[in-house]
């Protein structure tokens, strides 16, 4: 961790693809322990943001894990640093077993996460033989979440719309689970729920057209109608999804 | 019956050829989207491998015939890693440099061992009991056929073991699925691709000396001829799918004996290209495509 208590550091982060420029400039830190919710409107780079994090995209400025730089090594040698991810459309491995989904995250310290993922998530046991292709989203969200938690080495976790499309008794567990999952890591949680980041985020960072206009704590944001209303599109009182 | 039986089993035999060949295709393709053509590089190099080594050696057939199949895997594990290394590594991201330059490394395996060794067949020396035949069900069978269909039907029993058994057996299941998301999990993807390549390249090796004990000559376009005919076996069988290459490799092979002699010679290939659109055209995925099984 640095010296002003921030556990990652992205500085002037920028992603082109073919001719549009998706992000043009990005920084921003997250702080160790808790949320902080990365928002925004439709199509600013939030999901950008996280997979140029992670090198899933050509990128080019400064990414660093507790001080340590990691934008010149592959993925998936930043990820065994201690950077975990949860995509925004889940990408199980639908041919693959729910057993083998989580198999395959497995570490060598992996073996104790097991009783905290089965109590969160119970019907990952239940399931555990059935093709993960076959599984509802809330299911399949479920089994996005456990890949992540089974690492006991991430430091952080990339998080992108959890609660995208699921109903209403899905999005509280899922949220239930994001407070569990908080103790044990930081989490950088991308959530166009705008009611479920506000319960959840202390701190917040808006991105808008590929840069971050606020950066803060997440009642400053909830303070400020008009600023919500300027970069997120909606009243921050009151807004669902 | 006899004509039937030989046939069955003799076309069961030339697809066991065509398996081994294609099996490695469709991992690699399915895991790494590469379109290799070079594969048939990897057989035809075994193939001239394994027979210098066996000829080398002063010993019995059995063992000169053992020490052949042994050394035609090993160069062709070898000469696959080595392609993935050097030529196909630096072009991941540009699949049209990967269809070049595997087009012109299968050119020039092909020019080169021509060039050294001649264009004609040479005959191989095999064990007696290889020459031989075995009456079944009247039919007199030549036993190269049980040897191809005994190993062919090893290597499937050891790759679907891989497939399903073993960690990296995962690593490329789930790679065949989506390569990004195992990188996301920390698993180092390029690994995998080496490893898949060796055990391709192993396959086409044991391919390529067994197509020797097959046909009972090397020549050195044998590995072209086989390419196409594989390439065929991996569409119809499914892209990344191992029990599809088995069961299409089986069909084709069958298809062009049973054509080949009942209707006239050639009418069996040319049904093997009707099966191949007909497939495209109603399962484009193919026969069991889909994540490797």
């Amino acid at each position: 961790m640095s010296a002003n208590g921030a556990l990652l550091h992205v500085h002037d982060l920028r992603v082109t693809i073919g001719e549009s420029q998706i992000l043009g400039g990005v920084s921003f830190q997250v702080r160790e322990g808790g949320i902080t919710g990365l928002l925004g409107r439709n199509g600013v780079g939030k999901t950008t943001t996280l997979r140029g994090i992670l090198g899933l995209v050509p990128r080019t400025g400064k990414v660093t894990l507790a001080g340590e730089e990691l934008t010149a090594l592959p993925v998936h040698s930043i990820v065994q640093r201690g950077v975990g991810y949860v995509p925004e459309d889940r990408d199980v491995f639908g041919g693959l077993t729910v057993e083998e989904n989580l198999r395959l995250a497995e570490r060598a310290d992996s073996e104790h996460r097991y009783a905290l993922i089965y109590e969160l998530f119970p019907e990952l046991r239940e399931r555990a033989a059935q093709r993960a292709g076959t599984l509802s989203g809330g299911q399949q969200q479920m089994v996005a979440l456990a890949r992540a938690l089974l690492n006991a080495s991430n430091r952080i976790l990339l998080i992108d719309e959890p609660t995208k499309g699921l109903s209403p008794l899905m999005v509280k567990r899922v949220a239930d689970a994001l407070q569990r999952a908080a103790q044990i890591a930081t989490i950088l949680l991308v959530e166009q729920n705008l009611a479920v980041a506000r319960h959840l985020a202390s701190d917040v960072v808006v991105l808008d057209q590929g840069s971050v206009v606020f950066a803060g704590d997440v009642a400053a944001l909830v303070d400020d109608p008009a600023l919500a209303r300027r970069y997120l599109g909606l009243s921050a009182a009151g807004s669902g999804h | 019956m006899s004509t039937i039986v030989l046939l069955l089993v003799t076309g069961l035999g030339l697809g066991a050829l065509y398996f081994l060949v294609a099996a490695g295709l469709s991992l690699i393709w399915g895991l790494m989207r590469v379109l290799n053509f070079a594969h048939g590089a990897f057989f035809t190099v075994a193939a001239y491998a394994g027979f210098f080594a066996a000829t080398a050696l002063p010993a019995s057939p059995w063992l000169q015939w053992f020490v052949g199949l042994l050394a035609g895997i090993l160069a062709g594990g070898v000469f696959a890693v080595l392609t993935e290394i050097i030529l196909i590594r630096p072009l991941y991201r540009r699949p049209v440099g990967q269809v070049l330059v595997t087009v012109g490394l299968a050119l020039a395996t092909l020019a080169l061992v021509e060039g050294a060794f001649g264009s004609d067949p040479r005959q191989v020396t095999l064990p007696d009991w290889m020459n031989a035949t075995t009456t079944l069900l009247g039919a007199a069978i030549p036993n190269t056929r049980f040897v191809v269909l005994l190993l062919a039907g090893l290597v499937l029993a050891g790759l679907l073991f891989f497939l399903q058994r073993t960690r990296y057996g995962l690593i490329v299941r789930a790679g065949v699925e989506n390569r990004s998301m195992v990188s996301a999990l920390g698993i180092d993807v390029e690994r995998a691709f080496t490893l898949v390549f060796a055990i391709g390249g192993m396959a086409a090796g044991l391919a390529g000396v067994l197509g020797a004990t097959y046909y009972g000559t090397i020549d050195p376009s044998r590995g072209t001829t086989m390419l196409i005919s594989a390439f065929i076996v991996v569409v119809i069988g499914g892209l990344g799918s191992i029990t599809g290459s088995a069961l299409a490799a089986a069909i084709v092979g069958l298809l062009q004996q049973f054509l080949n002699f009942y209707a006239a010679a050639g009418v069996g290939d040319f049904a093997v290209v009707i099966l191949l659109a007909g497939v495209l055209l109603l399962r484009p995925g193919g026969l069991l495509g889909g994540p490797a099984t």
